[in-house]
């Protein structure tokens, strides 16, 4: 269908569409640094550091004052609201510490999920009212790019029908509002991987999830090129009694991938849910070695999967800043090589060997 | 399809079937106050009175002192938020001078239109964000009952598909969270009557809006006795050459209401749009007496067709006020007969012989 009223000119086109291509450059991937203040307490809580401004600031700045060559790894990071106003040690405001590295900088605008009465427990999320107008004031901050995520379950009775609409829907309001202010929208629908369902199943509804996103996204007109997708990896539910190997979950991923998200769309970026540094790191290698053509980047944006050790190391103390940093640093690399499919776990062994493991027998 | 996750209890539907009972009682229909500050500053100005909030209360207050005769003619009146919380000369909140006479209280709880990107001048409406939290406050302050308002127009291209699913939706979410604290949610999703269009379009396009509507309010499990749907009545475009009589204007409209509200919407309440007071009146009194099996009250919610000879009258000046107050008087008793088909002026025949006047030419 021609478009008869055009939502965005083509130099808004151009710049959205370089935004989201330098963030998903080859090697590259994001740091999900968004946490709210009630989950980085949470962080916080379990290494004991009281959840402060100054601490979360504190630890922010350790990760943004990192060597600059993380910017061969890192090509976005995805700010909370507060962070995107302090400043580092230094005085610097932290999006331009993050941009002289040449990193871009982005920013959660979701305002948490609200309960879909008439379903059992699904949510959407909220976060429309006064949306430009916020995107505009981030704009003018520095930030270019832009996170929702919303939230679904796979159980007897989810995802309902509604859960699957509405939230497809709220997530096409944001981008189509997003874009309008030169942001690119990151649309994350994500599936929690709570349940006892198998790999199949998740792999269906992962489909039929994001079937649904992008024909709302379709619907409200709004330009893939200048869009990032962060879905989540398709694995069975935690209590599933099979364990399947990161080339099967590979497999079904870039499946349900290839039968939904169109190739105009630049970038998939993985969250990494409850995985630990290591699984999301090895998934993703193993998504980056399927023997499929994969149309879009896939890389990661991960929150935990990066910071994981980097929060260990730190316990709230000047004195480990620096093991803070390597550990951080470290991680950051690992998924920049898995992102390419080069990454090479001790112990694990080499490509050759592990094509093999790519059976045909997987159906679904 | 069997409700699997009930939304509200038994005695939450009652309760809410028996407020929106009791605002539509025969002979009863809404007074809309709830006039945004930018919109009473309009018509503030049209008298030459500064738009401020002591004028704004003076002005309510001049609606609000009306005696009891009001109480067999009205049956809700809308506040918009700060309107709430405002009290008379002597100090008496204006929702107990309402909740006294017997008045329902209600609440705008929309914020207001925002464009619609890749349309043609569409939009949607906001107001979502922590809509629950702010139901619960209105209820504790006396309202039982809120208002949105969706806006919709008639052109070449519209409305479009977007604009009626994005309405429909942003509607079902808005009347899902009041239904859960107790508050009947008012439906309003106007179709201006801007244009050249004929009686027949505007019908077609009223059918497709409401359907879409009631569609949306489905799957969003709202309870639909619980609720008040407030549309445009069905009229020809402002700048449409062919003059139709209110017979044909009936006709229209409950045909489309026929055909597209379940029969269990407790009431109908019209908004008046740029209707005269004389007009809104005679409309009414035709569709209540059009000849055609009406399952549901069909009854006022007029804005300007309730208070324009009130307004003139009043003039900002305190010597005007009861004069103003009885304009006000006159067109709430005018508009209760026409809610039953009893209103005999403005040149109007009632009764048999206007019968021949809804002729089923009419044939869309």
């Amino acid at each position: 269908m021609t478009h008869q009223y055009p939502s965005l000119s083509p130099e808004q086109k151009q710049e959205l569409a370089s935004i989201a291509q330098r963030i998903v450059a080859p090697g590259k991937g994001i740091l999900a640094a968004d946490e709210s203040t009630g989950t980085m307490g949470k962080r916080l809580q379990k290494i004991n550091v009281e959840n402060n401004e100054e601490n979360r600031r504190c630890f922010r700045d350790l990760l943004f004052s990192v060597d600059p060559s993380i910017s061969q790894c890192v090509g976005g990071v995805i700010f909370f609201h507060e962070t995107l106003y302090q400043k580092s040690d230094k005085g610097v405001l932290f999006p331009q510490v993050v941009k002289d590295k040449g990193i871009v900088v982005g920013i959660k605008v979701d305002k948490g999920t609200a309960g879909l009465n008439g379903t059992d427990g699904e949510t959407t999320t909220q976060g429309l009212d006064g949306l430009s107008e916020r995107c505009a004031q981030y704009k003018k901050d520095g930030a270019d790019f832009a996170k929702w995520r919303c939230v679904l379950k796979i159980s007897d009775g989810c995802p309902s029908a509604l859960g699957i609409a509405e939230n497809a829907n709220v997530l096409a309001r944001y981008a189509s509002i997003c874009q309008q202010n030169g942001l690119v929208p990151i649309v994350e629908p994500e599936i929690l991987p709570d349940g006892d369902h198998d790999l199949q199943r998740c792999q269906y509804v992962t489909e039929k999830v994001l079937a649904a996103v992008y024909k709302a996204l379709n619907d409200h007109h709004v330009y893939l090129e200048g869009t990032l997708l962060k879905p989540n990896m398709v694995t069975a539910g935690h209590s599933c009694p099979k364990k399947f190997t990161p080339q099967e979950v590979a497999m079904a991923t870039v499946t349900a991938l290839r039968r939904t998200v169109p190739a105009a769309v630049p970038g998939i970026c993985f969250l990494s849910g409850g995985q630990s540094e290591e699984e999301a790191s090895v998934h993703l290698n193993a998504i980056n070695q399927v023997p499929l053509h994969r149309p879009w980047k896939l890389t990661f944006s991960y929150g935990r999967a990066l910071q994981a050790s980097a929060l260990a190391a730190w316990k709230g103390q000047a004195a480990n800043k620096q093991a803070a940093q390597d550990a951080f640093c470290t991680r950051a690399k690992i998924n920049g090589l898995a992102s390419k499919g080069e990454y090479k776990p001790s112990g694990q062994a080499d490509q050759a060997s592990m094509q093999s493991l790519y059976t045909a027998s997987y159906v679904y | 399809m069997a409700h699997q996750f009930p939304t509200l209890s038994t005695e939450q539907k009652k309760e809410l079937h028996e407020i929106a009972l009791r605002i539509v009682s025969p002979g009863k229909g809404i007074l809309a106050a709830d006039e945004s500050v930018g919109h009473m500053g309009k018509r503030l100005n049209q008298i030459g009175v500064e738009n401020n909030e002591e004028n704004r209360r003076q002005y309510r207050q001049v609606l609000f002192s009306a005696d009891d005769r009001i109480e067999s003619c009205i049956g809700g009146v809308i506040f918009f938020h700060e309107t709430l919380y405002q009290t008379a000369d002597d100090g008496t909140p204006f929702v107990k001078m309402i909740k006294d006479k017997g008045i329902t209280v209600g609440i705008k709880v929309d914020k207001g239109v925002v464009p619609l990107a890749g349309t043609n001048g569409e939009t949607t409406s906001q107001g979502l964000d922590g809509l629950s939290e702010r139901c619960a406050q209105y209820k504790k302050d006396g309202a039982d009952f809120a208002k949105w308002r969706c806006v919709l127009k008639i052109s070449d291209s519209n409305p479009s598909n977007l604009a009626i699913t994005e309405n429909a939706n942003v509607l079902a979410r808005y009347a899902s969270i009041c239904q859960q604290h107790g508050i009947v949610p008012i439906i309003e999703p106007e179709i201006l009557p801007d244009g050249d269009h004929d009686l027949k379009c505007s019908q077609f396009v009223t059918e497709k809006v409401l359907t879409a509507v009631y569609k949306a309010m489905f799957e969003h499990h709202v309870y639909l006795e619980g609720t008040l749907l407030k549309p445009n009545m069905v009229t020809p475009g402002h700048s449409c050459l062919t003059k139709f009589t209110p017979e044909e204007v009936a006709m229209a409209t409950v045909t489309a209401l026929r055909r597209t509200v379940p029969p269990a919407v407790t009431g109908i309440t019209f908004l008046s749009g740029g209707q005269t007071e004389e007009e809104a009146s005679v409309n009414l009194n035709a569709i209540n007496n059009c000849p055609l099996a009406k399952p549901w009250a069909l009854t006022f919610s007029f804005g300007r067709a309730l208070q324009a000879s009130a307004l003139k009258t009043w003039h900002g000046q305190k010597d005007n006020e009861s004069a103003a107050t009885e304009e006000f008087i006159k067109r709430a008793e005018i508009n209760s007969l026409a809610s039953q088909g009893k209103y005999t002026g403005g040149g109007d025949n009632s009764g048999g012989a206007a019968q021949s006047n809804y002729i089923s030419l009419y044939t869309y």
